[in-house]
């Protein structure tokens, strides 16, 4: 692999058209720092995105990657992973893309625990549709889908994860730069898969989860004395639904990428010019 | 005495109906005889009826007959079900000690073999139904000693005990026959020297994936797909690959997809409830030029129809499936070894021309097992074409002035370069937005354009450079003329060795693209399209295509063509036209 990359070498010559001022901007600087910071380079990271405002990050970055179909990026990261490990394996999307539409793959892919980084981009909202509640919205938050409130009370992405047996569980902030390419760092050097739950506002159709918001709400797990590796505290904070927290709130060192209990060793991409040798016997097994 | 023999073995699903019979099968195989199986079975685990029919000769079979020479009946409701293709001559072979009251029709010769108790003898119960094959070894006059390399084969791992005591109850069986019923039945089966290999199309395909190089495969179990995928598994690691049992498929073909991308021969297989599922993800394959190898297994549909039955009704899906225009390759093999064949032929286009592949099999020959020449899979003909993958050093030439290299390059054939991700100054993003040559979305209107014909050029190209001849059997020459596709070649070219008229048969693996048929269908007086669907999806196909009107021969009852009543079709359909004409 190539030497020791900056992280404008993952940024793309195209010019995002996220709105000004969304919290996209952010998660991907964070993205791309931690790639640079943990020694990759864009010729050996993939990245894949679903759709969203959110999935155009593919777009915007520099790097191997594939931009899919709506809620369905994790299954094309794992099979990304699994057919090459040597790749440093990046998912993207919103929390529609990943909670919604994609929640069952989040479930699987949560406890199959191959090694790759999901970064949810968690705005509240349907930004790309223009304005719909999300499944992390709150109960009474009124959107063009729900004048009266969602009725429904929201989805709590760490406590899924949890429940999943996720061996990493974190959650950030798009604004915070140093605190979120930190988390994602982390998240990258985690043996399995690491869920990093950011919270990046959209401006335009989120008037109430917005950066004051977040600024206001946000506790740091650093100032809390917090250890991600003991499971009963994490699990208290997890649960704790009256507050949100910025930090790794779990983490499970013993973890192991899928990829290495499945005993993959090798990228998949060469094969014999012919049929492999000894194949005769896979048809004497039939006499 | 018939050339072929016809023997099944029917019970409650549960009673080891599958396994027995395989062991039959296998026994038959081993002696060098020739063997087709079929299966009846409903779509439960335990309870409702299930059979398991093998037919068999020392002549090459391809098909299947209503007759029924052995019956191994454990319930009453084996007989109900199989009355009609009992002849006078039939010998049925049950337990009279069992519970029910086994009602034998009188033309037929009943064998009432204490099977349970026997069983006992040799050491339990459990080896009823091998005590019902030693019967039966007796009464085709069949060596018992095949039988006891197929026991050998079946129970080798678990112990030679087990295999001692199988052998026993095969001949306690035998010789319960031989001091009961002082009767010649009239069969001798020959064996010849020929060593066949026994095995159904689920196999085939993934031995063909295993030889073409697949290495990853991510699948959801569905009957009567299944198989590939444990076909697969525990063989695929031998080549560093891996099978993953995803959690729909949605997952399974986006992993398959992923994978692919990453730079493996991948591939997933479904039925047709599982393609509806796919469907999105097929155009994203398509238009990010992802090569992706996909087997349908079809089964009657439409929504879950009849899981267990045969029918071959998804063609217009395989062809139209997906909104928007996608192109992409539908091969269809005609026989069990074609699936073989055609699932190395799908990955080999499916890379040189990064596109979906699909290979359109049925659960006809899913379930089915048949005899083989191992020449039939010959390893040394395999060939392997990745297409245009470029490397570290040649990568230079397919980058733009700024350097960045072009995925989607708008070439002449229609065929971009391919970089695996990992490849040196290569890195690139596909998309299911529609795409500049580097990736990007784009809604530029000359671009779109672009895309859309370069992407529709790689099938124009492949129709110029790859072989898409067809299979023909029959007089060339005749005015008869008979057309189908997949699973129907067997039991037609059957039907041909006694049919009363002449006909030119045309088998046809490719639905797209496909042969061009309009001289076979000009030059005949008459056509016919023998397919197992209702509508005639072929024969609309074939209707488009030559602008002449087709006779149609259909079945969608869930039961597969047989060779019996298709040479009666067949002749009905062409003896109408001669009438019509005098
Ligand atoms: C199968 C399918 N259904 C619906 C859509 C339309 N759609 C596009 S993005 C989106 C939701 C996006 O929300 P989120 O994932 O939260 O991302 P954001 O735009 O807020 O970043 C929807 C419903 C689609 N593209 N595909
Ligand atoms: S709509 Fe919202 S999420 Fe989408 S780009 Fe604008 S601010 Fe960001």
């Amino acid at each position: 692999m190539s030497s020791q990359a900056h992280f404008t070498d993952f940024k793309s010559d195209k010019r995002p058209t996220w709105c000004p001022g969304c919290g996209d901007f952010g998660t991907m600087n964070g993205m791309m720092k931690a790639l640079a910071n943990t020694g990759n380079t864009p010729d050996d990271t993939f990245i894949c995105a679903g759709i969203g405002c959110s999935g155009k990050i593919g777009t915007y970055m520099h790097s191997y990657a594939l931009h899919g179909v709506h809620g369905r990026a994790l299954p094309v990261g794992t099979g990304v992973k699994l057919a090459n490990p040597e790749l440093e394996v990046m998912v993207a999307g919103g929390d529609g893309d990943g909670y919604s539409i994609g929640a069952g793959h989040f479930i699987h892919a949560v406890r199959r625990n191959v090694d790759m980084t999901y970064v949810v981009m968690d705005n509240r909202i349907y930004g790309l549709t223009k304005g719909q509640f999300s499944p992390t919205s709150r109960e009474d938050f009124e959107t063009s889908t729900s004048p009266e409130g969602t009725k429904q009370s929201p989805v709590h992405p760490l406590a899924l994860a949890m429940a999943a047996g996720g061996t990493f569980i974190a959650q950030s902030f798009s604004s915070d730069a140093m605190r979120h390419t930190e988390i994602i760092e982390q998240a990258i050097e985690h043996d399995g898969f690491a869920l990093v739950n950011t919270y990046s506002p959209c401006v335009t159709f989120n008037d109430v989860d917005t950066y004051d918001y977040f600024r206001d709400s946000l506790v740091d797990l650093d100032e809390e004395d917090h250890d991600p590796t003991d499971y009963d505290q994490a699990r208290r904070k997890i649960m704790d639904f009256d507050n949100i927290y910025q930090g790794v709130l779990y983490r499970d060192d013993d973890s192991v990428g899928y990829e290495k209990r499945l005993g993959i060793e090798e990228p998949m991409n060469e094969i014999p010019d012919g049929a492999p040798e000894g194949a005769m016997d896979l048809v004497r097994e039939f006499y | 005495m018939p050339e072929d023999l016809n023997w099944a073995i029917g019970g409650e699903a549960g009673d080891g109906i599958d396994s027995t019979g395989k062991i039959f099968a296998q026994a038959l195989s081993r002696a060098g005889r020739h063997v087709f199986t079929s299966k009846d079975f409903a779509s439960r685990i335990r309870g409702g009826y299930t059979a398991y029919k093998i037919r068999t000769s020392v002549d090459e079979l391809n098909s299947v007959v209503d007759r029924l020479d052995i019956l191994v009946a454990l319930t009453q409701r084996t007989i109900d079900e199989n009355l009609d293709e009992l002849h006078e001559d039939s010998v049925v072979i049950y337990d009279g000690e069992r519970s029910w009251d086994a009602e034998v029709p009188d033309e037929q010769i009943e064998l009432d073999v204490p099977l349970k108790s026997l069983a006992e003898d040799a050491g339990g119960a459990i080896m009823q139904n091998v005590v019902a094959l030693g019967a039966a070894c007796e009464v085709a006059g069949f060596p018992i000693e095949h039988l006891d390399s197929a026991l050998e084969k079946r129970f080798g791992d678990k112990g030679q005990k087990l295999v001692d005591n199988n052998q026993e109850a095969a001949r306690k069986g035998r010789d319960y026959v031989r001091e009961n019923y002082d009767h010649d039945f009239g069969y001798d089966l020959d064996t010849t020297d020929e060593d066949y290999v026994l095995l159904n199309g689920d196999e085939a395909i993934g031995m063909g994936a295993l030889v073409a190089g697949c290495r990853f495969y991510a699948g959801y179990p569905i009957t009567p797909a299944t198989n590939v995928m444990e076909y697969l598994t525990g063989r695929i690691d031998r080549y560093g690959g891996t099978v993953v049992q995803a959690e729909d498929e949605l997952s399974a073909i986006n992993m398959a997809l992923g994978a692919a991308r990453a730079g493996a021969r991948s591939m997933t297989a479904t039925s047709g409830p599982g393609i509806d599922l796919m469907t999105e993800t097929f155009g994203l394959i398509a238009t990010s030029e992802t090569p992706l190898v996909i087997a349908d297994v079809m089964r009657s549909g439409p929504s879950t129809g009849m899981p267990t039955k045969q029918e071959q009704g998804d063609l217009n899906m395989t062809l139209y499936g997906g909104h928007g225009e996608i192109p992409r390759f539908v091969l269809a093999p005609t026989t069990i070894a074609e699936c073989f064949h055609k699932t190395i032929e799908a990955f080999n286009l499916a890379e040189k021309y990064q596109t979906p592949v699909y290979v359109v099999s049925d659960l006809a020959m899913a379930v089915t097992e048949q005899t083989f020449s191992p020449t039939e899979f010959d390893m040394d003909a395999v060939e392997i074409d990745r297409g245009k993958v470029v490397d570290e050093e040649n990568i230079d030439q397919y980058l733009d002035e700024q350097g960045r290299f072009q995925p989607h390059y708008d070439a002449a054939d229609g065929v971009s370069p391919r970089a695996f991700p990992g490849t040196e100054q290569g890195a690139h993003m596909t998309t299911g937005l529609e795409h500049d040559e580097l990736g990007r979305r784009t809604e530029d209107t000359d671009e779109r354009v672009q895309q859309v014909d370069k992407r529709n050029r790689k099938v124009e190209t492949a129709q110029r450079e790859e072989d898409w001849s067809p299979r023909e059997f029959g007089n060339a020459e005749a005015e008869n003329l008979v057309l189908s596709w997949g699973s129907n070649e067997g039991a037609i070219r059957e039907a041909m060795q006694d049919l009363e008229v002449d006909v030119r048969f045309i088998s046809v693996p490719y639905m797209f693209p496909r042969p061009d048929l309009t001289e076979a269908v000009e030059n005949a007086e008459k056509t016919v399209v023998v397919e197992c669907n209702a509508t005639g999806q072929f024969a609309d196909l074939v209707e488009r295509d030559t602008l002449t009107r087709v006779e149609r021969i259909n079945k969608y009852n869930g039961v597969r063509f047989n060779a019996d009543e298709l040479r009666e079709r067949i002749t009905e359909t062409f003896a109408a036209e001669s009438e019509a004409k005098a």
